[in-house]
């Protein structure tokens, strides 16, 4: 099932559907966040960021854990197809880090009058936007792809169990950041109109999320995979 | 070969090994501490001598250079190894990998961590940090110091193979350092403003068994990708 060649196949079934989810999904959501939603009591209209803010945070951190268990996996058993999509996954996790960063920052100048605070969450953000740069560093300086692939799955296995710490360590510090508001157990305290197109505009990050992941690993597998003859054969080069 | 080393015999040898390489390298031990005392001695200098905002600052100026200090020592721990080829029989050699690095990264704060740890009060003299905060200073350190060089020798082993692994390392291994700063200099905080600080402590403690827990087959599973790859 892992082979390269049937994920070729399939993902290249799944990538319409899910291009299109994707851009239905984004467009209802950020239009309906942006155009229908009431303005905030306290924040008015600024609030609204929050539909691109809090999808590419949720992202910037399911990326991680995804990345690193896919690279564990492939360390683990060897599995081509995992540290083809850890690789895949590094570079669309650090823009998600950095587009909640900046969404971050831009949302923090009208509501707490400055742009940046070091405050316990944006931190943690931060670090870990340095851990996603760290993991295409070094998988940029080693020249064998393998090689790389297996240091990287150390480093980003290393991450994994590091970042609860760091959290933890940095939640320590007063913040200014208010709690989460979503929280799973306990209902939101959030008015319903605001949080369905939230919702909507999570799910549909996500779809979008996986969209370029389909892509990028779709290239990279016919990058890998250039020499056999299913990709030739696709390509129509004649050996 | 008729005669096998035990596994203690092993680690014991390493050590020797590598203590006796520190003693006559001096460089290599002292320069990490001389680049300690300098860097902590720039800050006074870049934000002014003032004594109030130098004590607030102590703790962490104390701190951020510790790390840095480490982290240019941490690119020495297996690159001649690494270049003189010793470090291939290491990993080819019948005794665990994670106990022979182990005992490599024991050397390491012995020549490192430790001496940075014993100048630290002096500094934080210095720095004006009162003197019953002085032993936080001290212990803090003491317990934190070789928590990075367990971490900071995961990230050696990843890119000891790589010509350009020095800017490199820091890049992967000080993101990871941030949780035993935030202690340290949360713990001359609390001592500082008068408040119970051994708890700090505790919780280094307890980043530093789980260090030595996991640390060293971190270690030996990044120098097996270094070198097999």
């Amino acid at each position: 099932m892992a082979s390269p060649k049937w994920f070729y196949e399939f993902s290249g079934k799944c990538l319409p559907w899910v291009g299109g989810l994707a851009l239905i999904g984004v467009l209802t959501g950020i239009i309906w966040g942006l155009l229908f939603t009431p303005p905030d009591y306290l924040q008015g209209n600024s609030y609204r960021i929050i539909f691109l803010h809090v999808p590419s945070a949720s992202l910037a951190l399911t990326v991680y854990v995804s990345l690193a268990i896919s690279a564990g996996i492939g360390f683990i058993w060897k599995i081509k197809l995992a540290d083809l999509a850890a690789k895949c996954l590094a570079p669309i996790g650090a823009s998600f880090c950095a587009l909640a960063l900046v969404t971050g920052a831009i949302w923090g100048k009208p509501t707490w009058g400055t742009w940046w605070v070091w405050d316990a969450r944006l931190t943690s953000m931060l670090i870990l936007l340095f851990l996603y740069l760290g993991l295409i560093a070094l998988r940029e300086a080693i020249t064998s792809q393998d090689t790389a692939a297996r240091a990287c799955a150390v480093l980003s296995m290393v991450g994994l169990v590091n970042i609860p710490i760091i959290k933890f360590s940095v939640d320590w510090w007063n913040t200014l950041h208010q709690g989460a508001t979503i929280k799973v157990t306990k209902g939101a305290s959030m008015a319903p109109e605001m949080l369905i197109p939230l919702l909507i505009s999570i799910f549909a990050f996500y779809l979008f999320c996986l969209f370029v992941f389909l892509i990028r690993l779709r290239t990279e597998i016919v990058s890998r995979e250039q020499r056999t003859s299913w990709v030739r054969g696709m390509l129509g080069v004649r050996s | 070969m008729s005669q096998s080393v035990s596994l203690l015999q092993g680690a014991k040898t390493i050590f020797t090994r590598d203590i006796r390489l520190a003693v006559r390298n001096r460089g290599d031990m002292v320069n990490p501490l001389i680049f300690f005392v300098l860097v902590a001695s720039l800050f006074p200098l870049g934000v002014g001598p003032d004594p109030k905002l130098l004590t607030i600052m102590g703790g962490g100026v104390i701190w951020v250079s510790a790390l840095l200090a480490n982290l240019l020592a941490m690119d020495s721990l297996f690159r001649s190894d690494y270049e003189d080829g010793s470090l291939e029989l290491l990993l080819l050699s019948p005794q665990p990998l994670w106990v022979m690095v182990m005992a490599k990264v024991v050397v390491h704060w012995l020549i490192t961590g430790l001496p940075l740890t014993l100048l630290s009060p002096v500094l934080a003299v210095m720095f004006d940090v009162p003197g019953e905060a002085i032993p936080a200073v001290f212990l803090t350190l003491l317990m934190g110091t070789p928590l990075l060089s367990l971490i900071g020798a995961i990230g050696a082993g990843l890119t000891v193979g790589l010509r350009k692994g020095g800017i490199l390392l820091s890049l992967l291994i000080l993101p990871l350092y941030i949780p035993v700063l935030i202690l340290g200099t949360g713990c001359i905080g609390a001592a500082i403003s008068e408040l119970p600080w051994v708890p700090f402590l505790m919780w280094q403690g307890a980043l530093l068994m789980l260090g030595i827990t996991f640390a060293p087959l971190a270690i030996a599973a990044s120098l097996r990708v270094s070198i097999s790859g």
